[in-house]
């Protein structure tokens, strides 16, 4: 499946999108289609490397059409989708790989969500169990003071005689 | 002649919104009513200043004055009446116009829908929305002018790209922009509450419609960014994970937790710093996005290397603005105190749940689209970060947000009881473990993992807003009366939380179940995919106003009755030359059927992608469902009360000055 927006605002300000980085359909007809799959698959996890942000199987760049047609003969060939991957990172590198590699350099990158949820985790828990302890919950929502001020600045000065509607709403 | 007056205009609304940044703030810092006056009239004259200027250049791109070179860049004397007005934004420097024009636009409703406002702090507000109108009024004067011309002008227009010849692109960007500016306002109205030291109630309760009325921009703008990619670009995907993509996802995510955190602030008094800094983090991420798009960065960190005056401009506004705020906010926040003490187990610590998680989402999308940049600056390498990343951190985070999702409106403010929770969430448990397998097998007779999950959390979602509803419609005398009293707010919520259900049961049953087929067809194949029978009946020549077509035809049956006939087009462009797909779609809220052709494959054959995708209208309709909540919520009575009152006079304005 494949997704893709990217032109629509990269093309306001970017030059250089040629004709290349257009649809294209191929019509390969494949033995299984657990193949057909696995070609769909594979063609969009990698990436063309001409076009700006575009993967095989959305490219209608000469060079993705060469790869696409070279994954075409290695999943015929009977090759495993491992092989593929390591015949193409072999030749282009990473960069080819939407799926970036778990190394060295991308450990930040793969470990950084986990990372920023338990400190989120952690904040939450030590701030609601702050919240909590604090002075046995006794201040409500706005305490009389607050409450008297905010009336003064949001509804009419007359407050004290015809009560806004809105305002019992906020005590719940 | 005009286009210099458009200039000067433009030079001249710089200057104002100088003024309106400058004269204001001192006013108000040290209460000289004269100068805190002027800040209503100075947002007025520069929007009206940025008007003019903004329809002169319009005028050049209707009457084809080729002479002014962002026209001769963008347009072309066959290009319809409809794509040269939306080419006036089609490119950078006139979508920048744009956005000035739209962020004075603003300023003014600002001014206008103020009066109930102490006056000094509508002076803040304006003068912060100066500053940040200054910055980017100057970046378009200096280095995106827009009105620069061509000696000898050309003959004719190079045409606007043929991509955004289309309705879905002409919406696109005033809709996106008017999120990113309007998040301008929230910002706005942050430092000016720190600034004058009243981070209140009252402060939360008015920006709190400002910030709804952006993030209803900021999602119709990306719906419809999706929808025009689906139909336009002829691969029937809709969502990329795009560095550009995720430029208007980061605020969008960070304009979520604010709205809600500010309905904390505003409800209980607290979270009150934690939502200021929110709203400095939206706008900050707008202004990143800006910089990501229009610094030339994505292409290649070296290519903007070689030509750095655009982003650097950018990057250096990003800096101030952050630094200046986060610097005010240090200086300010820890004045502030935050009154409201909650339990473990309320409807505060969901909110702060549904706060991190979108918190930690935004975060890790801005490090997913930040790391290649980083490591090829640094040269330790060029490596892609795409959706396979991104689906799989994002996914998991979506997951428990989407059950706080349904717990948070059904628990008490404060404190709530788990065993009460239980009881009423207990059916709705059930009910979504048993659907969630029901339903998928039922439509498509094959169980995903992740598909069972998608709809257990979608049908919970439902169930929990249904019971809310029927919860708190139950106490009053009849349903119905119960139904009409509830506030238009909870309304908006209501349905937005439904959206959210509609959008992932979209994008569950789409990417799962959808059936894809390219294939080589000659006139008079046929082929079923998904119970349709589709005939290929050939092709025909076709022509438009500045392009050439070839049509294929195919009609579409199902059990031998007529369904539709789907018509699609590879145009060529006649001024750029370049090929165009235009999908035949057949849309429906159960399944659309999709076909778009490829390249002809000689003996009269074609090369032809069939799809057929389950519920994918539900992502946008999920949107729509979204935005409209957000109008709902915006328009509540509380709001429009406090715009409608009459201000109040000089004298209780000062006291209200004194009071805080």
């Amino acid at each position: 499946m494949s997704h893709r927006i990217l032109l629509c605002l990269s093309l306001f300000l970017m030059v250089g999108w040629g004709s290349s980085c257009l649809a294209h359909i191929d019509t390969f007809v494949f033995d299984t289609p657990q193949d057909e799959q696995r070609f769909r698959k594979l063609s969009t996890e990698l990436r063309c490397l001409v076009c700006q942000n575009q993967n095989l199987a959305d490219s209608n760049a000469d060079l993705a059409m060469d790869l696409r047609q070279e994954v075409y003969e290695m999943i015929k060939d009977g090759k495993s989708d491992a092989d593929i991957i390591d015949f193409m990172v072999s030749r282009y590198g990473d960069f080819v790989l939407y799926r970036p590699p778990v190394k060295p350099i991308t450990y930040l990158l793969w470990a950084g969500p986990l990372i920023l949820l338990v400190i989120g985790a952690y904040a939450l828990f030590v701030f609601v169990r702050h919240r909590s302890k604090e002075g046995v919950l006794q201040s409500g929502a706005l305490d009389a003071e607050e409450q008297r001020r905010l009336s003064t600045l949001l509804e009419e000065k007359a407050v004290s005689t015809t009560p806004d509607p809105s305002t019992p709403e906020r005590k719940k | 002649m005009l286009p210099e007056i458009g200039n000067f205009a433009l030079i001249l609304a710089m200057t104002i919104a100088l003024a309106q940044g400058v004269v204001p703030m001192i006013g108000a810092a040290r209460n000289i009513p004269g100068w805190i006056a002027f800040a209503r009239p100075a947002a007025w004259t520069q929007f009206v200043l940025l008007v003019i200027s903004f329809g002169i250049l319009t005028h050049a791109f209707v009457s084809n004055d080729f002479s002014v070179a962002y026209v001769a860049n963008n347009s072309n004397s066959a290009l319809p009446l409809m794509y040269r007005i939306s080419a006036v934004w089609g490119g950078h420097e006139g979508s920048l116009l744009l956005w000035v024009l739209l962020m004075g636009g603003w300023s003014a409703t600002v001014g206008l829908f103020s009066k109930r406002l102490p006056p000094e702090m509508v002076a803040r507000v304006l003068a912060v929305m100066g500053l940040v109108a200054v910055g980017f009024t100057a970046f378009v004067v200096f280095t995106s002018n827009p009105f620069e011309r061509y000696y000898p002008a050309p003959m004719d227009g190079r045409d606007l790209n043929p991509l955004l010849q289309d309705i879905g692109l002409i919406m696109h960007p005033p809709m996106l922009y008017m999120g990113y500016v309007g998040f301008s306002v929230a910002f706005a109205f942050a430092i000016a509450a720190l600034l004058g030291g009243r981070l209140d109630a009252a402060w939360a309760r008015w920006s709190r419609p400002w910030t709804i009325v952006a993030w209803v921009f900021l999602t119709l703008g990306i719906a419809l960014g999706s929808w025009w990619a689906y139909y336009e670009l002829g691969w029937g995907g809709w969502w990329f994970w795009d560095p550009v993509e995720n430029a208007s996802f980061l605020p969008w995510l960070t304009g979520t937790a604010l709205m809600h955190s500010l309905a904390v602030s505003e409800k209980r008094s607290t979270f009150k710093s934690w939502t200021v800094l929110l709203a400095i983090f939206a706008f900050s991420l707008c202004l990143l996005g800006t910089f990501l798009v229009r610094s030339g960065v994505l292409t290649s960190v070296h290519a903007f290397a070689s030509d750095p005056t655009r982003g650097v401009f950018v990057l250096l506004l990003l800096g101030i603005v952050v630094g200046a705020s986060l610097a005010i906010y240090a200086w300010r926040a820890p004045q502030v105190k935050s009154a409201g003490n909650f339990a473990l187990l309320s409807r505060e610590t969901f909110l702060l749940g549904n706060n991190v998680l979108l918190v930690v989402a935004t975060a890790t999308i801005l490090l997913g689209t930040l790391y290649p940049l980083i490591l090829d600056a640094l040269e330790l390498g060029k490596i892609s970060v795409g959706p396979p990343y991104f689906n799989a951190v994002f996914v998991p985070l979506m997951i428990p947000l989407i059950v706080i999702l349904g717990i948070g409106p059904l628990s008490r403010w404060k404190q709530d009881e788990f065993p009460r929770l239980a009881r009423m969430l207990r059916s709705a448990f059930l009910v979504s473990i048993v659907l969630g397998v029901v339903i998928p097998w039922l439509l498509f007779g094959k169980v995903e993992l992740m598909v069972v999950i998608a709809t257990a959390i979608s049908v919970w979602l439902v169930y929990a807003v249904l019971l809310d509803v029927a919860h708190r419609c139950r106490h009053k005398s009849s349903f119905w009366k119960g139904l009409t009293s509830r506030p238009r707010g909870f309304y908006g919520m209501s349905i937005a939380h439904l959206g959210v259900a509609v959008t992932v049961i979209g994008i569950a049953f789409s990417s799962y179940y959808s059936l894809e087929k390219d294939l080589r067809m000659v006139p008079g194949d046929q082929l079923e995919v998904g119970g349709y029978l589709f005939h290929f009946d050939g092709v025909r020549e076709s022509h438009g106003p500045n392009y050439t077509a070839t049509e294929g035809v195919i009609t579409v049956t199902r059990n031998g009755k007529p369904v539709t006939t789907l018509h699609t087009q590879k145009r060529t462009y006649t001024v750029q030359q370049m090929p165009m797909t235009e999908a035949g779609i057949d849309a429906g809220l159960f399944r659309d059927l999709y076909v778009a052709m490829g390249e002809p494959l000689g003996d009269g054959g074609w090369a032809i992608r069939i799809y057929y995708k389950p519920f994918i209208r539900w992502i946008w309709l999920g949107g729509l469902f979204m935005a409209f909540g957000g109008i709902l919520a915006a328009s509540d009575r509380r709001y429009r009360l406090m715009a409608k009152r009459t201000a109040p006079s000089g004298a209780d304005a000062r006291l209200a000055a004194q009071e805080s």
